[in-house]
């Protein structure tokens, strides 16, 4: 019996190895030098090695007892969903206590943290918004990354062309990402799901392109500079440049250019704010409810004369107008745009934060937007290894927890208490009463 | 009263060169359980998608009685735009499934709500602010679903999820969840399948309060003859895609067409 | 004179179109069986044009000079480890999510593609490579100064093509295998019941779909010369674009919607703009997939309820 099992673990372990070894020997064993090669065939064993060895010791997690009770530890926490059960404490205290300490960073913060930090809130922005489209309508948009483009150049080229301000850029953005996800999603929402998956890759192919070759009107692959922000006609430069007063003279205190971030962050923090409160509402909202069971079964809310098709447009225009804000703030936070911001890879890592944050969890969509900014800034020396990460992340994640570490817990809903006495619900019930 | 709630007239289906239905005619009368039967293959849940408006009928008309006279089913499913099959349940079409579909992740209240979509404020600003009216609309919502809940016996499951629920009480949520729409007329697509002799018991009295206590009219898919003769006050039969028979169970149950059909004797026995 | 300008940019076009219809086939018959689309096939293209001009320094290096020997040859070895390569993805990152949402494979997919793109960066560094023109001269038609001509390398990619297709529409109609994947593309669930081993037909897809982009990858890296890591990317999407053009899921669709894919954007490229060609080309697959999204050879799809 155990001589049995260890040789179908041998057998196992050389199958792996060799199929791995063929796989990595020709592209981590022998690399190009112009028309040659170099030799670096051990790095290819190695390799091949490793997989071998992961490879058995994932059959022997799944073989001895001890493997199994960890494996299932793993499997049942958090796995799934649960419904609560109107008991629990409210999250207010905690809630107040996060948002005091997050208006509260820019005073302990320095510079550089506080731009960190900028770009995470940008990323919480970003996942936000694509995990209404992936993560609740259950639609993939793999060019989300367009409308991020959208806002910023929004923001850059109507301050060259028509003299837009950050202010007015913030306020028009959501609605002209909005209306570009409409155009483009509206054809193909009516068809299998997986084709909307290409055409918004192909959209921001598009839109990238065109930013990158129209070069009279965009500035092509050079890009485009954008105007500080400004606050009440304050400019926080050290002197006027846009006919206001610079903010420093107006208060009397020295000139900082701390100010401008601080300012960023502030807004966009109270921004990501108001969109983790409308998400959160949107859950327990008709609206958010029936996108989330359009990604249960389509055809059972169609039965329910759901208009499937307005019901997924409203889903991915919210996500892009969400997209189109968070592009305003990453334009005005670095003060120049250009198309190579805009690529494939950030459409990816986007993704890659809604899927490490569960598909539909906000909490866990804000969680995994910080590790996956913060993190590579800590560990610089493995830049290269980012993508790949990503890559394996969301394989790995798809495979054993396809719900997300983060447990998603459902409302629970009660009668009012009107009709446990007299059970007089209004029976009929018809639209038209009520409106 | 005279006109029938719905009326299907002359209706033929046919995908590429296959008739799945040819020249069907049957009515539904108010308040009473109307049931579609016939042998596998018959070409029953093709009629029912055609009634439902999940597709769309080659030929013939399906109309259904409304304050605003009869009007046909495929119209509004082919209109421009916004057309589609979601129209005819708002026209007061409601449907169960054969392979029940439910919003498995959801609780049971939420798939109640969902089909309430159309009475609760949908409104995006008075949502997120939540407004006396959204707050209103919300709680007759969930008052409403939990009276379907009661009447279903389901009330205990009202916060679970749905996907965890027994098979048989699954069917009840379903047919507690087409309720929710308002219809005026309920499809049941073989709501027996697959339940075992207490529950169907408990489901057909389930119908038949429907029925009774709430004058909701019924039509239903069944294979399960002992329940389609106790139920139902009007039986149509199905067999090839044509009407074979139609009439009371009792007219039903003693034609000898219909027992050739089910028994598989050859069409020029039936003739003789 | 104009007229040599329009058949030199058709030759292009057809040559660009059969590699097009190569890579489509792997996209077609995937989605024909498990109804996905595989995002990471692109990149397999990708991962066989480097394992081609791999193939043939190392050749070089044992001093073989034939050209027909090596071209035989690269293509031979390209083939059997991109295919190994198509039969891992499946085995890794889609076969343990059948049954799962319909998002997780997709998501997995991207997953694979990042993997590719990113792996194949990093051992062979972000640079662009290239190979040695093997077959250099071409067929030229007109006079001195205007003319049109068709290389020998595309007349080879157009014959490799036209065989590589010919294998595989044989494999299909006539084998075993090609009957039960004709079966599972059907019907995978009755396939499975009637004893067809459904696991085995779906990685021998991937591994034919593997293949025949190896074929591309491998006539385009001698026809252009130059690859980097990205190439598969937009290769993806165009091939893609090809797949829906002809009908997705139909095999002589594929290489039709390849053959206009190219045509039409080799026309674009001459007469319109060049910077602009893939935008066309992608606009394309969005105009189409709404006017007519089961393509010129498919069937539109009737919905079970």
């Amino acid at each position: 019996m155990q001589t049995n099992r260890l040789l179908t673990l041998a057998k196992q372990a050389l199958l792996t190895f060799t199929v791995s070894l063929i796989l990595f020997a020709p592209i981590s064993g022998l690399v190009l030098e112009g028309f040659s090669f170099r030799n670096e065939l051990t790095r290819a064993v190695l390799l091949a090695a490793l997989v071998a060895a992961g490879r058995v010791a994932l059959s022997l997690v799944g073989m001895t007892a001890i493997g199994r009770k960890i494996a299932g530890k793993a499997a049942s926490n958090g796995s799934g969903v649960t419904v609560m059960t109107g008991k629990e404490k409210s999250p207010a205290l905690i809630l107040g206590l996060i948002f005091l300490a997050g208006l509260s960073l820019p005073f302990f913060a320095d510079k550089y943290f506080l731009g960190i930090a900028i770009l995470a809130l940008i990323y919480c922005l970003l996942g936000l918004g694509l995990n209404i489209v992936v993560g609740l309508a259950g639609l993939l948009d793999l060019g989300f990354v367009a409308f991020y483009a959208v806002g910023a150049y929004l923001l850059a080229l109507g301050a060259q062309y028509l003299g837009l301000g950050f202010w007015s850029a913030l306020i028009i953005a959501p609605f002209l990402a909005g209306l570009c996800g409409m155009v483009l999603a509206f054809p193909v929402l009516k068809m299998h799901g997986d084709y909307l998956a290409i055409v918004t890759l192909g959209f921001g192919e598009i839109i990238r392109l065109v930013l990158n070759n129209w070069l009279e009107f965009t500035g092509g692959p050079n890009g485009a500079s954008v105007p500080p922000p400004t606050l009440f006609g304050l400019e926080f430069t050290r002197t006027a440049k846009q006919g206001g007063v610079p903010l420093h003279d107006y208060f009397g205190i020295a000139y900082s250019a701390d100010y401008k971030f601080w300012f960023i962050y502030l807004v966009l923090f109270l921004v990501v704010c108001l969109v983790v409160y409308a998400v959160e509402r949107l859950r327990v909202m008709p609206l958010g409810r029936m996108w989330e069971a359009l990604r249960e079964d389509e055809i059972a809310c169609r039965s329910l004369g759901v208009n499937h098709v307005f019901t997924k447009l409203t889903a991915f225009m919210l996500g892009a107008s969400t997209g189109g804000l968070a592009g305003v703030f990453f334009a005005v936070h670095q003060g120049f745009v250009n198309p190579t911001s805009f690529t494939f890879f950030e459409s990816a890592l986007i993704l890659a934060i809604v899927v490490l944050g569960g598909l539909g969890s906000t909490v866990g969509v804000i969680a995994a937007a910080l590790v996956l900014t913060i993190l590579p800034e800590l560990l610089r020396d493995f830049a290269e290894y980012r993508v790949l990460v990503f890559g394996v992340l969301m394989v790995v994640m798809m495979i054993w927890k396809p719900r997300g570490l983060v447990r998603v817990q459902r409302p629970a809903f009660f009668p009012s208490t009107a009709v446990k006495g007299a059970g007089t619900a209004p029976l009929s019930a018809s639209p038209e009463a009520v409106r | 009263m005279n006109t029938p709630l719905l009326d299907v007239r002359n209706v033929t289906m046919r995908f590429g060169g296959i008739v799945a239905n040819r020249n069907v005619s049957f009515s539904v009368e108010r308040g009473g359980v109307t049931a579609l039967i016939g042998p596998n293959g018959a070409g029953k849940t093709t009629m029912f998608n055609c009634i439902t408006g999940f597709y769309r009928a080659s030929e013939g008309q399906i109309l259904l009685d409304g304050p605003n006279g009869p009007q046909d089913i495929g119209t509004l499913i082919t209109k421009p735009i916004t057309g589609g099959s979601h129209l005819v349940t708002r026209a007061g079409i409601a449907r169960t499934f054969q392979n029940i579909r439910l919003f498995k992740e959801m609780s049971v209240v939420e798939n109640l709500l969902v089909a309430q979509h159309l009475v609760t404020a949908n409104n995006l600003v008075s949502g997120v602010l939540r407004t006396p009216a959204f707050r209103r609309a919300e709680r007759e919502a969930v008052d409403r679903a939990y009276h379907w809940l009661g009447e279903m016996n389901l009330t205990d499951d009202a916060n679970r999820l749905a996907g965890e629920l027994p098979y048989g009480r699954q069917r009840r949520l379903e047919i507690a969840r087409a309720m929710c729409t308002g219809p005026k007329l309920i499809c049941l697509d073989e709501p027996a399948a697959g339940l075992n002799p207490s529950e169907t018991r408990e489901l057909s009295e389930v119908i038949q309060r429907l029925c009774k206590e709430h004058g909701q009219t019924v039509l239903v898919i069944e294979h399960d003859m002992g329940l389609v003769m106790r139920i139902s006050d009007h039986v149509v039969v199905l067999d090839h895609g044509e009407v074979i028979s139609d009439g009371t169970p009792e007219h039903v149950g003693n034609d000898p067409a219909v027992i050739a059909a089910y028994l598989g004797v050859s069409e020029e026995e039936v003739e003789k | 004179m104009d007229v040599y300008i329009l058949i030199q940019q058709l030759f292009n076009g057809i040559t660009l179109g059969t590699i097009y219809g190569l890579i489509a086939v792997g996209y077609t018959m995937v989605y024909g069986v498990i109804r996905m689309i595989n995002f990471a096939h692109g990149d397999v293209y990708m991962v066989s044009a480097y394992i081609a001009a791999i193939t043939l320094a190392v050749l070089t290096f044992f001093g073989i000079q034939s050209v027909p020997f090596a071209l035989i040859s690269v293509l031979v070895i390209t083939c059997a480890i991109t295919a190994l390569y198509g039969w891992a993805i499946e085995r890794v990152a889609y076969r343990p999510l059948r049954g799962s949402t319909k998002l997780a494979p997709l998501i997995s997919a991207i997953g694979i593609s990042l993997m590719l793109q990113s792996y194949v960066q990093i051992a062979q560094g972000a640079r662009d490579q290239g190979v040695p023109t093997l077959i250099s001269g071409a067929f030229r038609f007109g006079d001195g100064v205007h003319f049109a001509q068709i290389t020998y390398m595309q007349t080879v990619i157009l014959f490799a093509s036209l065989i590589a297709m010919g294998i595989l529409t044989y494999v299909i109609n006539h084998t075993r295998i090609g009957r039960e994947c004709r079966a599972v593309q059907q019907n995978i669930r009755i396939s499975a019941v009637l004893g067809v081993n459904t696991d085995r037909i779906i990685s021998t897809v991937f591994v034919i779909g593997a293949a025949t982009a190896a074929v591309g990858g491998v006539l385009v890296t001698f026809n252009y010369g130059s690859f980097n890591f990205f190439i598969g990317f937009v290769m993806g999407i165009k091939a893609f674009t090809a797949a829906v053009l002809g009908g997705i899921g139909s095999l002589p669709g594929a290489v039709l919607g390849g053959v206009l894919l190219g045509l039409t954007e080799a026309l674009f490229a001459g007469y319109v703009s060049t910077d602009y060609k893939d935008v066309f080309a992608f606009a394309l697959l969005i105009i189409l997939l709404f006017f007519r999204p089961y393509g010129l050879l498919g069937r539109p799809e009737i919905q079970k309820v």
